[in-house]
C-alpha cells in the first residue's frame, strides 16, 4: 500500500507562508511528479511528506493513518536526495544495508536483499567500493538501492537527476521508470524539468508559489491547461501567447498556440513574419519568427526545412488547438 | 591553476621558512642543551653550544628534590579530564548549532568566543574567592572545572566548524533510513567527524597541559601540575638555569612527543574547512 493524503496542509517559515492551505491525494502505485519553477515549494512539499519539515497546520495521512506528527523513520517512506547523501565512510554494501540494519533485520536476510537490489541496479561489482570511488550515475543508483531494500510504501525523489549530465539523465530517467513498472510502488518525484515530468509521470502536480495550479496526466496538462501558467510551463518549446486583435478575434483576452500547432508556409497564411533564428536539429526545425505586431513566435516543424535568417514566411494557427484565456489568465 | 614559481623564489621561501622554524624551535633546543650543563656552564658567557661537559646531574637533582610523577599525574588528570568533559558538553552544543541553527546561533558563537578576549586576571579574584569558599583551591577537580570552562569556546568552535562541513542531507538520509537520534550520532555523524573530534581533543589536551595562569594561581602543593613544577625552579635571582631547564624539558617532553606523533591530525584540524 502507498496512499498519501494531504489535507489543508500549510507551511510557514517565520512570517513567510511558503505553502498556503493545500489538498492532494496520491493513490497507491502512482508515479506523481511535482513540477514547478525554482522556489515554488515543491521540495518543501516533499520534505513535509517525508517528515523532514514539520507542517504548520493540516494533516498528512499515509496509508490511512495520521502521520502528521510521526518522525521520518516511522513513515515507511524512502527518499532519494539530489546530492545522493550516501554515507561516505561505508562501502556500497553497507550503504544499501543501512536501513535494514536500523530495522534490526538479521544478516542473512539483509544480505539477500542487498544482493537482489544490487543486481537490479547493476551494482554487484561495486558492492565493496566506497561512494567516493563511484561515478555520479553509480552513486545515484546506490541511493536508489538504499531506498528499495526497505520495501517502503512510497519512494520520494528530490530532483535526483539534476546533478547528472544530460546523456546520463536520459538513461536514469528510463531506469527509474522501469523500476516503477517493476515495483509498482507509489513514487513521488520532484523536478523543475518539465520534460522529466512529462515522460515519467502518471500524474503531474504543477506548483507555482506554493499553490497547486493543476493536477492531471501529462497529456491532460498539455491539451487542457487550466490557466496560462500551466500552458506556458508544460511543453517545449514554450507556448506562444498573443494579445490584442488576434485574441479579440476569438473573444479572449489572450490566446495561446503551441509551436507545433502552427503551420508554416512561404506563400500564404494568417500571420506574416520574418525568420530570426533557425535551429536545425535534423529531426525538427525550430524557427523564431518576428511577426511584427504579434511579437516573436516560436514554431516547430518536423524534419529539415530550408529556411534561414531573413526569409519571409507565413504562420497559420490550427484553430482546433488554440487556447483561450481571460484577463486573469484562466482558460476559457 | 597556480602560477609557475621559479626555482630561485622557491629556494628563498624555503630558506625563510627554515629560518622561522629554527627561530621558533631554538628556545626549546637551548633549554634542552642547558639541561645537560652544569650551573656554571649554564650562565657562562659566551655560552658554549655543544662543546661542554655533558652531565645528567640536573635531572637526578630535580628528581630527588621534587615529586615529578605526582606533578605529571596531576597534569594528565587535569588536561585529559578537562578535555573529555569539554567534549561531552561541546559535541551536543556544536551539533545543535551546526544542524539546527536558530536565529541567534551566530550571536551565541561570537559571544562564546568573546569570552576568550577577557584577560583571565580580570576574573582571578572572584574565582579565587569562590574556590576558597567551596574548598576547590588546590584540588584537581577545581582545575578540571576551570580549564574546561576556559577552553570550552575553542572546543565548541572547532567542532562546529567540523560539523558544518558535513552535509545535512546525509543526516536526513539517516533519519529517513530509520535511524534514531542515537543511531544517527553513533553510525553516521561520529564516524564522519572522527578526524575533527580527534584533532580537537589533541589541541585541547595541549592547551590544558601548557596552561600556566590558572594552574599556578589556584594550586599550592597537592594538585600542582607540571607548570607549577617548572615554576618551583625559577628563582628571582636567575640562578639554577640548568635545573630549571631540566625541569622544563621533563615537563614539555610528553606533550612534544604527543604533538610530534599527531602533527598530521593537528594541522588538518586547524586548517580544516579553510581550503576546499
Amino acid at each position: 500500500m502507498g496512499t498519501i493524503t494531504l489535507a489543508q496542509v500549510t507551511k510557514s517559515f517565520g512570517d513567510v507562508e511558503v505553502i498556503p492551505p493545500l489538498d492532494l491525494e496520491i493513490n497507491d502505485g502512482e508515479f506523481v511528479v511535482f513540477v514547478g519553477p525554482s522556489g515554488c515549494g515543491k521540495s518543501t512539499l516533499l520534505r513535509l511528506i517525508a517528515g523532514l519539515e514539520d507542517v504548520t497546520s493540516g494533516l498528512i495521512r499515509i496509508d490511512g493513518t495520521d502521520a502528521t506528527a510521526l518522525p521520518p523513520a516511522r513513515r515507511s517512506l524512502a527518499m532519494v536526495f539530489q546530492s545522493y547523501a550516501l554515507y561516505p565512510h561505508m562501502s556500497v554494501r553497507k550503504n544499501i544495508g543501512f536501513p535494514l540494519k536500523m530495522a534490526g533485520m538479521n544478516a542473512a536476510e539483509a544480505d539477500k536483499r542487498i544482493n537482489a537490489a544490487a543486481k537490479v541496479l547493476n551494482l554487484t561489482d561495486y558492492l565493496d567500493r566506497r561512494p567516493g570511488q563511484l561515478s555520479g550515475g553509480q552513486r545515484q543508483r546506490v541511493a536508489i538501492g538504499r531506498a528499495i531494500v526497505r520495501e517502503p510504501s512510497a519512494f520520494l525523489f528530490d530532483e535526483p537527476l539534476s546533478n547528472l549530465d544530460a546523456a546520463l539523465r536520459v538513461n536514469m530517467r528510463l531506469e527509474i521508470s522501469e523500476l516503477h513498472q517493476t515495483l509498482k510502488t507509489t513514487m513521488v518525484y520532484v523536478t523543475h524539468d518539465q520534460v522529466e515530468a512529462m515522460t515519467m509521470a502518471d500524474k503531474i502536480v504543477v506548483l507555482h508559489a506554493g499553490v497547486i495550479e493543476q493536477v492531471g496526466s501529462p497529456l491532460e496538462l498539455y491539451n487542457k491547461p487550466r490557466n496560462k501558467f500551466v500552458a506556458g510551463f508544460i511543453g517545449s518549446p514554450k507556448m506562444n501567447f498573443l494579445q490584442g486583435a488576434p485574441a479579440a478575434e476569438h473573444n479572449a483576452h489572450s490566446i495561446g498556440i503551441r509551436p507545433e500547432h502552427l503551420t508554416l508556409s512561404v506563400d500564404d497564411g494568417a500571420w506574416p513574419g520574418t525568420v530570426g533564428v533557425a535551429e536545425h536539429l535534423g529531426s525538427d526545425t525550430f524557427l523564431h519568427v518576428d511577426s511584427g505586431a504579434h511579437g516573436i513566435l516560436n514554431i516547430r516543424t518536423s524534419g529539415e526545412v530550408d529556411l534561414h535568417h531573413g526569409d519571409k514566411v507565413f504562420l497559420t494557427p490550427d484553430p482546433a488547438r488554440l487556447h483561450r484565456f481571460d484577463a486573469s489568465g484562466l482558460t476559457l | 591553476m597556480a602560477r609557475a614559481i621559479s626555482t630561485r623564489r622557491k629556494a628563498t621561501f624555503t630558506l625563510v621558512a627554515w629560518a622561522i622554524g629554527i627561530a621558533i624551535f631554538f628556545p626549546i633546543l637551548w633549554t634542552f642543551l642547558t639541561s645537560f650543563k652544569t650551573e656554571a656552564e649554564a650562565i657562562a658567557s659566551p655560552p658554549s653550544f655543544l662543546g661542554f661537559a655533558w652531565t645528567t646531574e640536573n635531572y637526578s637533582v630535580v628528581m630527588e628534590r621534587s615529586n615529578y610523577s605526582r606533578h605529571f599525574w596531576n597534569s594528565v588528570v587535569i588536561s585529559v579530564g578537562s578535555t573529555v568533559i569539554g567534549l561531552l558538553i561541546a559535541i551536543p552544543a556544536a551539533w545543535s548549532m551546526a544542524f539546527v541553527p536558530g536565529r541567534r546561533t551566530k550571536d551565541v558563537l561570537l559571544w562564546m568566543l568573546s569570552t576568550k578576549m577577557l584577560p583571565p586576571v580580570g576574573v582571578l579574584i572572584p574565582i579565587y574567592l569562590i574556590f576558597r569558599d567551596t574548598g576547590l583551591l588546590d584540588t584537581r577537580t577545581g582545575l578540571v572545572i576551570v580549564l574546561t570552562l576556559i577552553n570550552l569556546p575553542i572546543i565548541v568552535w572547532m567542532l562546529y566548524t567540523y560539523f558544518k562541513e558535513i552535509p545535512g542531507e546525509i543526516l536526513e538520509a539517516a533519519r529517513m533510513d530509520g535511524a534514531s537520534l542515537y543511531n544517527e550520532i553513533i553510525y553516521v555523524l561520529t564516524p564522519m567527524a572522527v578526524p575533527g573530534i580527534a584533532s580537537t581533543l589533541l589541541l585541547n589536551v595541549i592547551l590544558a597541559w601548557n596552561e600556566a595562569f590558572w594552574t599556578l594561581n589556584l594550586t599550592a602543593a597537592k594538585a600542582a601540575p607540571l607548570t607549577a613544577f617548572i615554576a618551583s625552579y625559577s628563582s628571582p635571582e636567575g640562578l639554577f638555569y640548568a635545573k630549571l631547564s631540566a625541569a622544563s624539558t621533563m615537563a614539555i617532553a610528553p606533550i612534544i612527543v604527543l604533538g610530534w606523533f599527531s602533527q598530521k591530525q593537528l594541522v588538518r584540524g586547524l586548517t580544516f574547512g579553510a581550503v576546499k
